[in-house]
């Protein structure tokens, strides 16, 4: 039970980290559908650092540096995505889905190249991570506590509180539900959209490590993060774009992605004989079915997805 | 850079036709591409590096005898078929305006139904065909249903249908599989008939077996998307559809059953792509994989690649694959064979530039029209 209730808040820490990220950017109009992309790239260079790093140095500054080369790996990718969107006015479904393959790509040929510099006979894609793992992780009674945890959980509450109580939110939101009138009055639009991109590579950058932490210490490069990106984006739509309601739709999402992990812990559900793939598959099925109840009468923020361009009305 | 501006000037009309400026873009797209994977070599061993891409280029023709190049020109032929198919559908679907990024679960859906037909019920290729245009259909459907009736980004269900459809066909397709492996039984041990004939095009390619009536079929049916696309009514409400919405609607066309029959159509033609594969005997399926297969994301590197033309996709979806299967060949203890991966997702990233591309072209050949006049603008 204790264990289910770990991988819930593990896993709702992934989606909401994710999906704050993800609003950021469609609040100021972009539709990031590279978040699974910056994931994978977060995850890469948190993943690094914690092979890199010193297992004997205290577990702050292990988990601190693991977040910031997170943040700075997913900031940098992130970049990409703002370069093709806002300044060359590309197609943002396209771009998205050319970093989420990008990002495969580029973690797996790096990680197998460090592997094969290191033992010419190791072509696997994995990183492992084991020792230095430990530092994350604070054991209460049987409850494991992760630090990302707590990071979630304040990346909620600031994004709660830039958003809407601060100058530079309610811009940002101006942005992405009417740029010409925000541009009006003297707001730079691109400047705005440039910091709401930017702003979700962040968050998306921690999410992906803390994904790849969750439960193993290796992780296999060549699977990307399984679609996680894309269920963040579905929590996202099912809280509609409002910070606190991401939090409890992470939370239910997170349930059910973290039975798949521990369902042969209850003797009730054994007992069921399902296959493990219907426990895999749950967190997809759940979140079409929500989609299809919540996207009808949706908030999207009115003019994500179409480029700001100034010459036009 | 330069070289390019002095032609474009020089020939200003021939650089003004927009299949002209398609090509041009899409070649200066792979030239980048290639040439930032010629980095990446260099990047992890610059020994070998300049061997590593001119094998993946060369691809099939490091084999130095005729008949050894000629059978593995036919292995990369077989993986076009599928290729091309998963493109067309997402070409397709994007005419609607649609980015069916759910072509790989479609794809999924169609390998499991063919093979769940010709290995656990023993029926011929036709009819296994038929099953995978179906399953790959229902899962496009479901998508369109969703899209046209529930407001659903196609984008957000397609990924998740296509991890349903992998655990789906994992599950159906263990019960088909090897003993002592994860891959399901060979279709030559268990169902002969359940291979698609080759009608003597074998011999072509040095008698590789894998060689069959797929190929030209996948052709068939990109000339069959152009002339739809190009000359019937149908056609015509699928690209107004795309390009004005609303209008389209006004004007009295059923907008939501195109949108379904769209993807209805995207879903089969990638599910068919499958089918084009595994029947082939070609490959097996594993279902202990845990990842979604790339040949639908392929797809679309493929299709935008070929400037959203059908026909433009047939030389696109061989270039792609032609790289893929040259990545194969290069040295794996020094290079990890995921270089060519990397190429064609810069490749689609560059793709993403080139309306700005020919925004950028048009408006240099109209300020040079302008010069040329008296500049009086």
């Amino acid at each position: 039970m204790v264990l289910l209730l770990t991988y819930t808040l593990l896993f709702a820490s992934v989606l909401i980290l994710v999906a704050l990220g993800g609003c950021f950017s469609e609040h100021s109009g972009v539709i990031n559908l590279g978040l699974e992309g910056i994931m994978v790239m977060g995850a890469l260079g948190g993943a690094l650092t914690l092979k890199y790093i010193n297992p004997g140095l205290p577990a702050l500054v292990i988990v601190l540096a693991v977040v910031v080369v997170s943040v700075v790996t997913g900031v940098i990718y992130a970049t990409l995505l703002g370069f093709a969107c806002i300044n060359l006015k590309a197609d943002q479904t396209l771009v998205g889905t050319a970093l989420n393959m990008l990002s495969a790509a580029v973690a797996t040929v790096i990680v197998k190249a460090i592997n094969i510099a290191e033992n010419p006979d190791n072509v696997s894609s994995g990183v492992q991570y084991v020792n230095s793992k430990k530092a994350l992780i604070v054991k209460i009674g049987n409850f494991e506590f992760n630090w990302f945890m707590l990071i979630a959980f304040l990346a909620l509450i600031c994004s709660y509180i830039v958003l809407y109580k601060t100058k530079f939110g309610l811009r940002l939101m101006a942005c992405g539900e009417h740029p010409q009138a925000a541009d009006s009055v003297g707001i730079n639009v691109y400047k705005m959209r440039w910091a709401g991109v930017l702003i979700s590579g962040m968050l998306a950058g921690i999410g992906g490590i803390v994904y790849i932490t969750s439960g193993v210490s290796e992780w296999k490069f060549e699977n990307g993060v399984a679609g996680f990106g894309f269920l963040a984006l579905a929590v996202m739509i099912f809280g509609q774009w409002k910070p606190v309601n991401i939090g409890l739709a992470a939370l239910l999402f997170g349930f059910f992605r973290a039975l798949s992990n521990v369902y042969s812990g209850f003797d009730f559900l054994t007992a069921l004989n399902i296959p493990s793939s219907v426990y895999n598959m749950m967190p997809y099925v759940i979140s079409l079915i929500v989609l299809a109840f919540t996207s009808s009468n949706s908030r999207a923020p009115k003019a994500e997805g179409i480029p700001y361009d100034k010459g036009s009305r | 850079m330069a070289d390019i501006k002095n032609t474009k000037t020089e020939k200003a009309s021939f650089f003004s036709k927009p299949a002209v400026q398609s090509i041009t873009a899409s070649v200066l797209c792979i030239v980048i591409g290639l040439f930032l994977g010629y980095i990446a070599l260099l990047l992890i061993n610059p020994a070998g590096a300049t061997e590593a891409i001119i094998t993946i280029i060369k691809n099939f023709f490091t084999y130095p005898s005729k008949p050894a190049a000629l059978k593995y020109f036919g292995n990369t032929l077989v993986k076009v078929a599928p290729l091309l198919m998963c493109a067309l559908s997402i070409q397709f679907c994007y005419q609607a305006g649609l980015f069916n990024i759910g072509a790989a679960g479609q794809y999924v859906a169609g390998a499991g139904a063919s093979l769940f037909c010709a290995l656990k019920l023993g029926l011929p290729w036709y009819v296994c065909l038929l099953a995978a245009l179906i399953a790959g259909g229902v899962f496009g459907t479901c998508v369109g249903l969703l899209k046209a009736f529930l407001n659903v980004n196609e984008v957000i269900s397609g990924i998740m249908l296509n991890w349903i459809g992998l655990y789906i066909v994992n599950m159906l397709l263990s019960g088909v599989k090897e003993a002592s492996s994860p891959n399901t039984l060979t279709l030559a041990s268990t169902n002969p008939s359940a291979i698609m004939p080759s009608m003597g095009l074998e011999k072509f390619f040095s008698n590789n077996k894998y060689v069959t009536i797929a190929i030209p079929l996948a052709i068939l049916v990109a000339i069959l998307i152009k002339v739809v696309l190009s000359m019937t009514v149908f056609g015509y409400e699928i690209k107004a559809t795309g390009i004005a919405k609303d209008a389209a609607k006004y004007s009295g066309m059923k907008e939501k059953r195109n949108i379904v029959l769209t993807l209805f159509i995207g879903g089969a033609l990638a599910g068919v792509g499958a089918a084009f594969l595994f029947l082939s005997g070609y490959e097996q399926w594993s279902v202990a994989q845990a990842s979604v297969p790339g040949m639908g994301f392929n797809g679309i590197a493929a299709a935008f690649l070929g400037g959203l033309d059908p026909i433009g996709t047939i030389f696109a979806s061989y270039f792609i694959q032609h790289i893929t299967s040259g990545g194969s060949y290069i040295d794996m203890n020094v290079y990890p064979s995921q270089i060519s991966d990397l190429i064609f997702a810069i490749i689609i990233y560059l793709c993403g530039f080139v309306l700005f591309f020919k925004h950028f072209m048009n408006s240099r050949i109209r300020a040079k029209k302008n010069n040329a006049e008296g500049g009086n603008k």
